[in-house]
């Protein structure tokens, strides 16, 4: 299985802010009642974007900005810290990647959300709090200047700006080698598989 | 070298080291469900891969089966359309399922311990976050996302990297009419939502000794909302006991092993912990919610926070939190008026919380202005309930007895809050739209404390209610 080798995301930038925004409001339970994954893009941030009465509530994705990165198909999210905590469905990264997001940059995010974005060939970096201020209000004011999300330099860049950035070691190394879905390496790993199994008494199927 | 229980589950399952640095970790069992499950299988497909180990998983449908609607085909067309895939799958790979029409159906993380599924010193996988639940077993169980049941059903492996393990000690006894979930609510208040990013909680104490598996699960269910990614009390006696005699646990001639082998992954007297964390069970009381995060909690006879003592980032949450739940800083939310009452999900949904509140309910009535349902999480739960009499006296107090699943936790299915309806919940997460309305409010707490607000119609203090 050969996949792309990201190394870096160049693209415009949507701030999207607050901590401990939950998988709920990503992407709410309720509609994703599915057997794919097809189409969840449009129910990204749902309930946050469109008030009860079915009209449009001010939120970022709501914006012109946000437009222009569904209708590129890349961009990236500045986000705030514990970004996707709560559930594990990956229909959360999900949603966010088939709308258009190729990276996300913030505080931090929830392990099993980092994991699943992963997964996607999804970056997903940190910065220090006052880096993510400057680099939030930067994406504010210029929404015309893209943002280069350098997984292989561990930077984040716009404009003259540049700020230190980090991510897992492992997931970098998955992503700037072509190697963020793990598969073909589990799949090589057979033979050792089965002699673990054959060393751990397990409850047997009947 | 003394080590930590997960440290030696670890070893004991590790494969090889992949190129990126991750340990391709064995796992032992795999539970899925119908929510998560069926693009794995789309994936495997397109992949023209095979399920690998099929006796390693397991299935049942939870999240979107009806509970007040057994018949099928279900009103929901798409509800149906996932229960027939999930059968599908698991005829077509050879995969048992616990299906609705056997009497063993229930939420995924019930059924596991229930047929003796979950044992000690094994690791766990499922789609599902609260899979930590089964680390009451003191099994290292993982919430995993789609791609990775895929990697599951395909390798019976998964990537991943080695967590930091904090002790968490409770010890000395509760007070009456404080609960495992007071524990970890209280623990979630002050170790904060994110305080678990990157660790293992191995819950220990007094207070967990004296617990039962089924107060232990409580605890173990909500270490995601924590955000740890797996949580674990080491197994013992009791931990033996509760397996012994399930489907699926070792029989006779087998049983001594295997119970030395569990017992040999308790963590070693002395080992290190990356942190650990101490409370003491007295000073717990009722604990409720307020927010739209499970960390944003206070005790019941507490006010709610005043914006002035948060800092910048809480304040920010706590300000939009309060507007979302319409209540006011800095004054009690004991009194607030609640219009739902839900007692269930796989937090709180097992036969020892029905016994309890049970207890209490005898000759008391549901208030007029509440809807109050209760729904067992799983087939099993509910048949045993029925055979002690608990279905009549929660019909008596005008409770709705309900069928097994998920219900309320999420509203995948039927069971929703209507408009800005303030839901009195057992189950274990606020967060905003959680239970079906995007304008719903959710207030955590125990069981006894739904049914109290269920009684008096209005967020109260149980021990008062019920004179415990």
């Amino acid at each position: 299985m050969s996949l792309a080798k990201i190394t870096q995301v160049k693209a415009l930038a949507l701030a999207v802010p607050g901590d401990d925004i939950d998988t709920d409001r990503i992407i709410p339970a309720r509609v994703l009642r599915c057997v794919t994954f097809d189409g969840l893009g449009e129910h990204a941030f749902r309930d946050e974007r469109t008030g009860p009465d079915g009209k449009e509530r001010p939120h970022p994705m709501n914006s012109a900005q946000a437009a222009r990165i569904a209708a590129a198909k890349q961009g990236v999210m500045v986000v705030g810290f514990n970004f996707g905590c709560g559930s594990s469905r990956e229909h959360a990264p999900q949603s966010l990647w088939r709308y258009g997001f190729t990276a996300f940059v913030g505080g931090s995010f929830a392990e099993i959300f980092f994991g699943n974005s992963t997964t996607l060939g999804v970056p997903c970096m940190t910065l220090s709090k006052e880096d993510l201020a400057e680099c939030d209000a930067f994406v504010r004011a210029n929404p015309d200047v893209e943002v280069t999300v350098d997984v292989a330099q561990l930077t984040v860049s716009a404009g003259a700006k540049t700020w230190k950035a980090g991510i897992a070691a492992s997931a970098r190394d998955g992503l700037v080698n072509g190697k963020w879905d793990p598969i073909a390496d589990l799949l090589e790993g057979t033979e050792p598989v089965a002699k673990v199994a054959a060393g751990l008494a397990y409850v047997a199927g009947k | 070298m003394a080590k930590t229980l997960f440290q030696k589950v670890w070893e004991a399952h590790t494969v090889r080291k992949l190129p990126n640095g991750q340990t391709q970790l064995f796992i032992g069992t795999h539970l899925i469900h119908e929510v998560t499950s069926p693009q794995a299988f789309g994936m495997l497909r397109d992949l023209g891969l095979m399920v690998k180990y099929p006796q390693r998983t397991f299935a049942t449908v939870d999240h979107i089966v009806p509970t007040n609607e057994l018949k099928e085909p279900y009103s929901d067309p798409i509800a149906q359309e996932m229960i027939e895939a999930l059968r599908k799958n698991t005829k077509d790979y050879g995969i048992r399922f616990f299906d609705t029409t056997t009497g063993t159906q229930g939420i995924v993380h019930m059924v596991g311990p229930e047929q003796g599924i979950t044992q000690p010193g094994t690791t766990i996988a499922c789609g599902d976050s609260h899979t930590a639940t089964h680390g009451a077993f003191g099994a290292i169980a993982f919430g995993i996302g789609t791609t990775q049941v895929r990697d599951v059903l395909a390798t019976q492996t998964l990537a991943l990297s080695p967590l930091k393990v904090r002790r968490i000690e409770v010890n000395g006894k509760l007070a009456p009419g404080v609960y495992a979930k007071d524990v970890i609510l209280h623990i979630i208040r002050v170790l904060g939502v994110n305080g678990g990013i990157g660790y293992a909680y191995e819950y220990a104490g007094t207070t967990f000794d004296g617990f039962s598996l089924e107060e232990r699960m409580t605890v173990c269910n909500m270490s995601i909302e924590g955000g740890a990614r797996c949580g674990y009390v080491n197994p013992d006696q009791k931990t033996f006991d509760y397996i012994k005699g399930k489907p699926y646990a070792p029989k006779a001639a087998d049983w001594d092993a295997a119970v030395a082998r569990w017992a040999s992954f308790a963590s070693d007297a002395g080992c290190q912990y990356d942190d650990v964390k101490v409370f003491q069970a007295e000073e717990i009381r009722p604990t409720v919610t307020w927010g739209i995060t499970p960390g944003q909690a206070v005790f019941i006879d507490e006010k709610m926070p005043a914006l002035e003592t948060l800092n910048a980032a809480d304040r920010q949450t706590a300000e939009d939190a309060y507007a979302h739940m319409k209540l006011a800083p800095n004054t009690p939310i004991k009194g607030t008026k609640v219009d739902v009452c839900f007692l269930g999900s796989c937090t709180n949904g097992r036969i020892s919380d029905l016994r309890e509140v049970a207890k209490y309910l005898k000759g008391r009535k549901v208030s007029p202005s509440v809807k109050a349902i209760v729904v067992p999480g799983s087939q099993l739960t509910a048949i045993q309930a029925v055979h002690e009499g608990l279905d009549k006296i929660y019909i008596e107090a005008g409770f709705e007895w309900r069928g097994a699943g998920c219900s309320m936790c999420l509203a995948m299915n039927p069971d929703k809050l209507v408009g800005d309806q303030l839901c009195a919940s057992s189950s274990n997460r606020n967060f905003k739209g959680r239970q079906g309305s995007q304008t719903g409010r959710t207030v955590l707490m125990s069981p006894l404390m739904v049914a109290a607000a269920a009684i008096t119609g209005h967020v109260a203090d149980a021990r008062e209610v019920f004179k415990v």
